[in-house]
């Protein structure tokens, strides 16, 4: 997926030119090893998103990264195996993308404890919180970004029914749920909202890789009466938007812009797109790391850092985007509370 | 005593080799084909298994890995030797590992001490898995249904319960800030202690990696050396014979599937007592692993070993290959090449072997009828064949007896 990975950051002239080139201070070499969640690049969706963040990084820092995919069986170990391979490689920073990489007990899960063998290596972890003093914990805000493409979906009901696709029963999907319900709530204090979720952790959370299951599960809400359906599943999520071009029906992208990234065919039953941007939090902490700004601990990406928000490509949206930016306002300045449990 | 046929022995040892060389052929052809160099791509695998940088941890890892292959693989081969197909490894040991885990940290056996507690462990963990591959034996016997069928659906069905247990509102429990649903961490005193093989790394042997060596040996006593055994081996070479020979079919498949079953249920013992502690949803079930570790290894207990040490080798050592930005996948294709090209090699090696015997029993025999019969030594010389003055013993000893003979078994296996 890469080559190698020694790459001089800032600007720097090579070495001795002529003789009169001073060094100039700020260059370093930074090489970034990133491990993906299960589903990995192609998911069209959150693991997509750390690798946009990344490519950006390639281009903009002009800086080269190895990536490393995770299996869909693996155990714990093999894991924290993989983060091992990549900080006792001398990669620097090791960019852990989603909260499996925490593990059962992130104290001492697959990043805390790579973090402890290599202390002088930095590392970062998406969606999850793991306490060590090399280990930048990114997470967001994620029930923010779902109250407003909630209140997106009921504005844009006329069944009065709409429904939530989650990949996997976790707390952190609960907040895409939460808020999604909040903010239809919000929109239309009548509406009613549908939940099925894919998968359990018990079953390895199959429910972020199972387009099928997705497709099966969204029919089953449209068939109910729903007509805007969002899903916060993943590689799972194209079945959702097959389930919906199918019936005739519209659904709601999340973590990337969807309408960019999915199959053309399906590109109209995309109202929005919930966007979490890994892809900006990779990006920022890649750019963090070769300015030297290593901060330790959380960072919320929230809707005033623009780490969450909605996305308006496919102008489905451009009549009720008043609406959705005065909600977006209310957050902001902490008017509106948005739930992070349903 | 067995005697060694070396003409006989020889192409069982050279199939596997064969097998693996041609597995390593096929890969590198892979390789080639997308442009990379698969002798980069191999010497990364040993040099990350064997180096002497990550060498100590990850060669303990290996041996980690292949302990509950092993167990999964033996599962199997238990079955394979009376022509069961038990595909359920997998259900049966994610039901026994849970159900072993949640009575391992249950607060009820808290005052039990410690080792008791995994003795307690271990049978719980080998009477569910046997008791979930029951259904399928039961199902066999009274239905007559194909337990390639029911241990399949089975295995779904196994894992929807797991799923529906392993919540937190039932057996399972949250760590402060996780989102993975575990059992309850076992108590520290119910730990298995690990063995440190090498210097220069923190990683140990799972001390369970000897139970797993012990159910080998008692594997091999129970197959080769019992009535039981040899029961079990002729129904798998011959049912009809073997019912002949007053062997009862019923009960051979239901003691043989609860036993496949209960070895089933140790898979995940080793890292759950070793390692993790808790049953987690990533704890392995790794039954079709083990369906094809058995069929690498012969069913042989260290032709088992060895297979599940070289899986082991090629799950772990793929890690650095994206590094070098060779697709990881090669393994895989390796994994299902050998597999292949070892059925195909032993099939022919045992082809070749029969016919060595022919040949050989054809000689014996004509050397007996010139005894016998008293052939003139010019005939056998133009038959081809030295005269000999004692008769000779049967060239092979080692194929099964005539199990058609009733009580006739009994005598050979002493």
């Amino acid at each position: 997926m890469a080559g190698a990975a020694i790459v001089a950051l800032g600007m720097t002239a090579c070495g001795d030119n002529g003789g009169g080139a001073t060094p100039t201070a700020t260059k370093k070499t930074v090489k970034v090893g990133l491990a993906y969640d299960i589903g990995g690049r192609g998911d069209k969706s959150f693991n997509d998103a750390a690798a946009a963040g990344l490519e950006k990084a390639k281009t903009d820092l002009n800086i080269e990264a190895n990536e490393l995919e995770a299996g869909a069986t693996e155990t714990e170990q093999d894991k924290y195996n993989r983060l091992k391979l990549l900080c006792q490689g001398g990669f620097n920073p090791v960019i852990a993308v989603g909260f499996v990489y925490a593990g059962v007990d992130p104290a001492n899960g697959p990043v805390a404890k790579a973090a402890a063998d290599c202390p002088n290596t930095k590392f970062a972890i998406i969606d999850s919180v793991v306490d060590k003093p090399n280990v930048a914990s990114l997470v967001f805000a994620e029930e923010q970004g779902s109250y407003l493409v909630g209140a997106a979906a009921a504005l844009k009901s006329t069944t009065g029914r709409i429904g939530f696709v989650g990949g996997c029963k976790v707390d952190l999907i609960a907040k895409f749920e939460a808020g999604y319900i909040a903010g239809a709530k919000a929109a239309k204090p009548d509406i009613k909202v549908d939940v099925n979720y894919l998968s359990t952790p018990a079953d390895r959370c199959s429910g972020f890789n199972d387009p099928a299951k997705g497709k099966t599960a969204a029919e089953g809400l449209y068939d109910a009466g729903a007509d805007v359906v969002y899903q916060a599943a993943g590689g799972s999520g194209v079945g959702v938007f097959q389930a919906a071009k199918a019936k005739g029906k519209k659904a709601i992208g999340v973590d990337s812009d969807q309408y960019n990234t999915v199959d053309p065919a399906l590109k109209d039953v995309i109202i929005t797109s919930m966007l979490k941007r890994v892809d900006t939090a990779v990006f920022d902490f890649v750019k963090s790391m070769g300015e030297d700004k290593f901060a330790a601990g959380v960072q919320v990406f929230d809707l005033k850092k623009e780490g969450v928000g909605y996305s308006t490509t496919g102008g489905f949206v451009d009549d009720i985007k008043t609406q959705l930016d005065d909600y977006k306002a209310k957050i902001i300045a902490g008017t509106i509370t948005v739930p992070t449990k349903p | 005593m067995k005697r060694w046929d070396l003409r006989r022995v020889l192409p069982m040892i050279i199939a596997p080799i064969a097998a693996l060389v041609l597995a390593a052929l096929v890969s590198s052809a892979a390789l080639l084909i997308s442009g990379k160099d698969p002798l980069e791509a191999f010497s990364a695998m040993f040099d990350y298994a064997f180096g002497p940088n990550s060498g100590p941890d990850v060669t303990t890892e290996i041996l980690n890995k292949a302990t509950p292959y092993y167990l999964a693989a033996l599962a199997v081969a238990i079955g394979f030797r009376m022509g069961l197909f038990n595909i359920g490894v997998d259900g049966q040991s994610r039901l026994g590992i849970l159900a072993a885990g949640a009575l391992g940290a249950a607060s009820f056996l808290g005052v039990v001490p410690g080792p008791l507690r995994v003795v307690i462990m271990i049978i719980v963990a080998m009477a569910v898995g046997a008791a979930w591959a029951a259904v399928a034996a039961l199902l066999k016997v009274y239905r007559g249904v194909s337990e390639v069928i029911s241990t399949i659906m089975l295995n779904f069905i196994g894992g929807a319960i797991f799923a529906y247990l392993l919540t937190t509102e039932r057996l399972g429990v949250k760590a402060v800030g996780g989102e993975i649903v575990s059992t309850p961490l076992l108590k520290s005193d119910s730990w298995i202690p690990g063995m440190s093989l090498f210097a220069g790394t923190a990683n140990k042997m799972f001390g369970f990696a000897f139970v797993a060596i012990a159910c080998g040996i008692a594997y091999w006593f129970l197959v080769g050396r019992t009535r039981f055994g040899f029961d079990l081996r002729a129904t798998g070479l011959n049912p009809s014979a073997a019912v002949a020979s007053g062997v009862s079919p019923k009960r051979m498949v239901i003691a043989t599937m609860l036993l496949s079953g209960g070895v089933a249920g140790l898979v995940a013992l080793p890292e759950v007592l070793g390692r993790d502690h808790a049953v987690t949803t990533s704890t392995p079930a790794l039954g079709f692993t083990g369906i094809a570790i058995a069929l690498l290894g012969r069913n042989n207990p260290v032709g088992i070993a060895l297979a599940a040490l070289l899986w082991a080798f090629l799950d772990v050592s793929n890690l650095p290959l994206d590094l070098l930005d060779i697709p990881k996948e090669i393994v895989t294709i390796m994994q299902g090449v050998t597999v292949l090209a070892v059925v195909v090699a032993y099939e022919l090696a045992a082809r070749v072997g029969r016919r060595q015997q022919q040949r050989s029993v054809g000689a014996a025999t004509g050397e007996a009828a010139i005894v016998t019969l008293g052939i003139p030594a010019a005939i056998a010389a133009k038959l081809g064949v030295e005269a000999v003055s004692a008769p000779v013993e049967p060239p092979d000893s080692t194929a099964p007896t005539d199990p058609t003979v009733p009580g006739k078994h009994r005598e050979e296996q002493s």
